[in-house]
């Protein structure tokens, strides 16, 4: 590992790894850091070592990743597996995490590829034992072949629920109910995206065959679901919600939720980059130019990190950050950066087609966002419930920093990677302010665990 | 809007100063340009420390002690503190040697506060520490206590008895009109006939406008933070070769600082982690108790703070303007000290003069230094 790289990208899902591929074949120094043993990232994850008939099971979405992998192995970019990134600051400087050795480098410009993680959402029993996110149960299953041999029920909303579902379906385990938690007034609300969402048929195709799969295996998908409720008394005993006003109940072991995802957005926070909130996807991104530029020179964030687009998306906002980077460090002109540029932004576009439909048509109730029951835990490091976040806000503090000043909500291991989200709808909802005004937790590094020992024994050749 | 006094700058030194006025029935508002305790106030390391303190701030240190003992009779809330003590440990005989001397010179001040142990009864108050020690200094009457808390529970106090706090409001300019101040802002004009400038890392800006700018540098000591351990030590520790402040916090997350700074982003009011002095601190720790290797760091951050060339604050009146008076320049070590500024401010502003020694304090002993100008956060 050198001190200095030309460029550093972190992540090695679709946007780091076109990233990564397309800068090197320029010739310029890069470095690409990512937590995993492999490369892929979570939506190709183990692509490289899964058997042949589980990567069937997983569809052809993934198999696409395998072009991707080869590319950058094939590359002159240098790969650190299994090295976490716990700081990142304004001057680009890089603390890394290797085989507990810790490290800083800096680099000349940094790709953010820091991708998406299912949004936290608290319900009443979310923390017993056995209720899962949907997205640890897909982990389990793509990188072991680990699946609840005893049935799951799957609840929440948007198309990985679907898709795990359908997985599932294909690797033989029992799907006791698929819980829609997507209010009905959704599809009033989506049809205005819809004629647009056509131009990206392949999706909508895509998913209605997955329904009428499921449909067909006699799996019972049950609509607008309210009062969702986690039960058991150590572990997960059942399910219990409201369907057409009438109160029912599951038995099951294992509860998968989902309700979308939200970008990783800690690292562009904590190197001071601008976030805005996004009221279409529910979440705070970074603020960004056509290539990805951040509000801080020299820092960019390519794919889901940056505001939700998919795996396809990512790969091309991996190589227009890459031109950018390499325009920057003066290896390309103005012209070539646009002209090399011109594929990826048309494929781009065509893929935001269906975004604002999915957006509508799958956004969660301001009931399960706002978190309405006062004794749900939201913080579940530090164990703090709705009920004292509201309180706090009666108390005149309305901002999410001052709430986690008083109530320490967010300041456990976790670093309110769980709660931020909830936190800033609840308190926009009892303060009657706009989610941008109640404002996001400043992010303190480590932004990844580093012990007092890993700290102490630092290696950095800079000098005071 | 118009009152008694008005305050700049909504941290402790405000908030107290204003919860001493308004018991005695005077009418404050309170001026912040952020909001309460965004900076030094809220994300200090809560030490509640008369331990090797500067022998100027030694009179107010141990008043300000014993009002903490009873903090609860004057903002209605504890504020989560604990008076574990506070120690400062020798590692070798010359630092043994330091902290002796600096015993003597207390017991000559006639002070009794702090007092020397041996080993015996250090490994019996602290029995994690590394066997190497060779003693220390100890004020069995310190502790911590949470700031933010502490921060909350003087503003709410302060509102209770009817001060006004106006947050994100910066004061653009001061100007003394017929006997009174006319404070301009993005919110209007705001009017008293006393100023008080407890402006933190900004104080400078105001003291400028008052025509006293001081040698004021602004720096962010960093403070990182652990996952909860079980209960293992009680006192908070410092060291008298070393840069740090150690202690185990209700929770049992240990809170780790020691004055070194972070690097400082005066033009977006940043502050960046410099991890190169965070690993001396780690290293520190490591020396000091070794068994907390594996221990995992799950926060750092810093606190925009000023300090002053001599280490020890300016509080008392303007030299320059009737009716202004300041409170600032505390050097990282400001909240302990805040119950009892506010009380002194009260006195000088109501009764013309406090029973505590402030002399020390005055904003003029650098005056010739600022001839030449000073560092002045925007």
């Amino acid at each position: 590992m050198k001190e200095h790289y030309q460029l550093a990208v972190i992540g090695a899902g679709p946007a780091g790894l076109a990233a990564a591929t397309m800068a090197a074949e320029q010739g310029i120094d890069v470095a690409l850091f990512d937590q995993q043993v492999a490369p892929g990232g979570q939506i190709y994850r183990a692509m490289e070592s899964i058997p042949q008939h589980r990567a069937r099971q997983l569809g052809d979405e993934y198999q696409r990743g395998r072009k991707l992998v080869s590319a950058f192995r094939a590359s002159t970019a240098e790969y650190f597996a299994e090295t976490a990134v716990w700081s990142l600051n304004g001057r680009r400087e890089i603390g890394l995490l290797q085989q507990g050795q810790a490290r800083m480098l800096t680099a000349d410009q940094v790709v953010i590829a820091s991708g998406a993680f299912e949004r936290p959402v608290p319900f009443p029993g979310w923390t017993l034992p056995g209720v899962m996110n949907a997205g640890a149960g897909q982990i389990l299953f793509k990188a072991h072949g680990i699946v609840p041999h005893e049935g799951v029920v799957l609840a929440g909303s948007g198309p990985l629920l679907l898709l795990l579902a359908w997985q599932y379906l294909h690797a033989g385990v029992s799907v006791k109910a698929l819980l829609d938690v997507t209010p009905m007034k959704n599809h009033l609300y989506a049809l205005p995206g819809l004629p647009r969402a056509l131009l990206a048929g392949h999706y909508i195709t895509k998913g209605m065959q997955y329904k009428s799969d499921l449909k067909r295996a006699g799996i019972s998908t049950l609509h607008n679901i309210r009062k969702l409720r986690a039960q058991g008394k150590d572990a997960l005993q059942s399910v219990s919600f409201v369907h057409n006003g009438r109160e029912q109940s599951l038995e099951t072991a294992v509860l998968l939720v989902h309700f979308g995802v939200i970008p990783h957005t800690q690292l562009s926070r904590v190197a001071g980059c601008r976030h805005l909130w996004d009221e279409s996807q529910l979440c705070w991104r970074p603020q960004l130019d056509e290539w990805g530029r951040t509000s801080v020179d020299g820092i960019l964030v390519a794919g889901d990190g940056g505001g939700i687009g998919g795996a396809r998306s990512a790969e091309h906002a991996g190589r227009l950050a890459a031109l950018q980077a390499l325009y920057a460090l003066g290896v390309l002109d103005r012209t070539a950066r646009q002209r090399l540029a011109r594929k990826d932004r048309k494929w781009m576009r065509e893929e935001s087609h269906i975004r604002p439909f999915l957006e509508a048509f799958f956004r969660i109730s301001d009931d399960l966002l706002q978190v309405v029951d006062d004794d749900t835990l939201v913080c579940r490091c530090e164990e703090v419930s709705a009920g004292q976040i509201r309180a706090a806000v009666a108390d005149g503090h309305d901002n999410s920093n001052q709430v986690k000043f008083l109530t320490r909500c967010g300041m456990g291991p976790c670093q309110g990677r769980q709660c931020a989200e909830a936190v800033s709808h609840i308190v926009a909802a009892a303060s009657g302010k706009a989610v941008q005004d109640i404002g996001h937790y400043r992010q303190r590094p480590p932004v990844n665990p580093l012990t007092l020992g890993q700290l102490a024994g630092l290696q950095w050749e800079k000098s005071e | 809007m118009k009152a008694d006094v008005l305050i700049i700058g909504g941290g402790l030194m405000g908030f107290s100063t204003a919860v001493h006025l308004a018991m005695r029935h005077t009418r404050c508002i309170v001026l912040d340009k952020d909001s309460p305790g965004r900076h030094a106030s809220g994300v200090n390391a809560g030490g509640l420390r008369q331990l090797n303190r500067h022998p100027a701030e030694i009179p107010l240190s141990v008043a300000a002690a014993g009002m903490w003992r009873h903090i609860r009779e004057l903002v209605d809330s504890d504020c989560d503190t604990r008076f574990p003590g506070q120690l400062r440990v020798a590692e070798n005989a010359t630092e043994l040697e330091s902290l002796e001397e600096r015993a003597a010179l207390l017991r000559s001040m006639g002070y009794r506060h702090e007092e020397m142990i041996g080993t015996d009864e250090l490994y019996r108050l602290v029995p994690a520490l590394a066997p190497h020690c060779t003693g220390a200094l100890i004020c069995r009457q310190d502790g911590y206590g949470r700031p933010f808390h502490a921060l909350d529970a003087f503003r709410r106090k302060a509102r209770s008895l009817g001060v006004h706090y106006q947050a994100d409001t910066r004061v653009d300019g001061v100007l003394r009109v017929a006997d009174e101040w006319l404070a301009s802002t993005v919110r209007g004009e705001f009017r008293a006939p006393v100023l008080v400038n407890c402006a933190g890392a900004w104080a400078n800006h105001m003291a400028t406008l008052l025509g006293e700018p001081v040698p004021l540098k602004p720096g962010a000591p960093m403070m990182m933070v652990s996952e909860r351990l079980p209960h293992f030590i009680d006192p908070v520790i410092g060291a008298a070769g070393r840069k740090l402040s150690f202690k185990q916090m209700q929770n049992g997350t240990l809170l780790i600082g020691g004055a070194h700074l972070a690097e400082l982003d005066l033009t977006q009011g940043r502050t960046e982690m410099n991890w190169h002095k965070l690993a001396l601190s780690a290293r520190s720790v490591m020396t000091l108790f070794p068994q907390l290797k594996d221990v995992r760091i799950v926060r750092s951050w810093a606190g925009l703070e000023a300090f002053m060339p001599d280490n020890i604050p300016v509080i008392g009146a303007s030299v320059t303007a009737p009716g202004a008076y300041h409170a600032f320049g505390f050097s990282a070590h400001g909240f302990q000290l805040s119950p009892v500024v506010g009380r002194i401010l009260s006195q000088l502003i109501l009764d013309g003069s406090s029973e505590l020694p402030i002399e020390p304090f005055r904003i003029d002993r650098f005056r010739q230094v600022c001839r030449n100008s000073s560092a002045v956060l925007p």
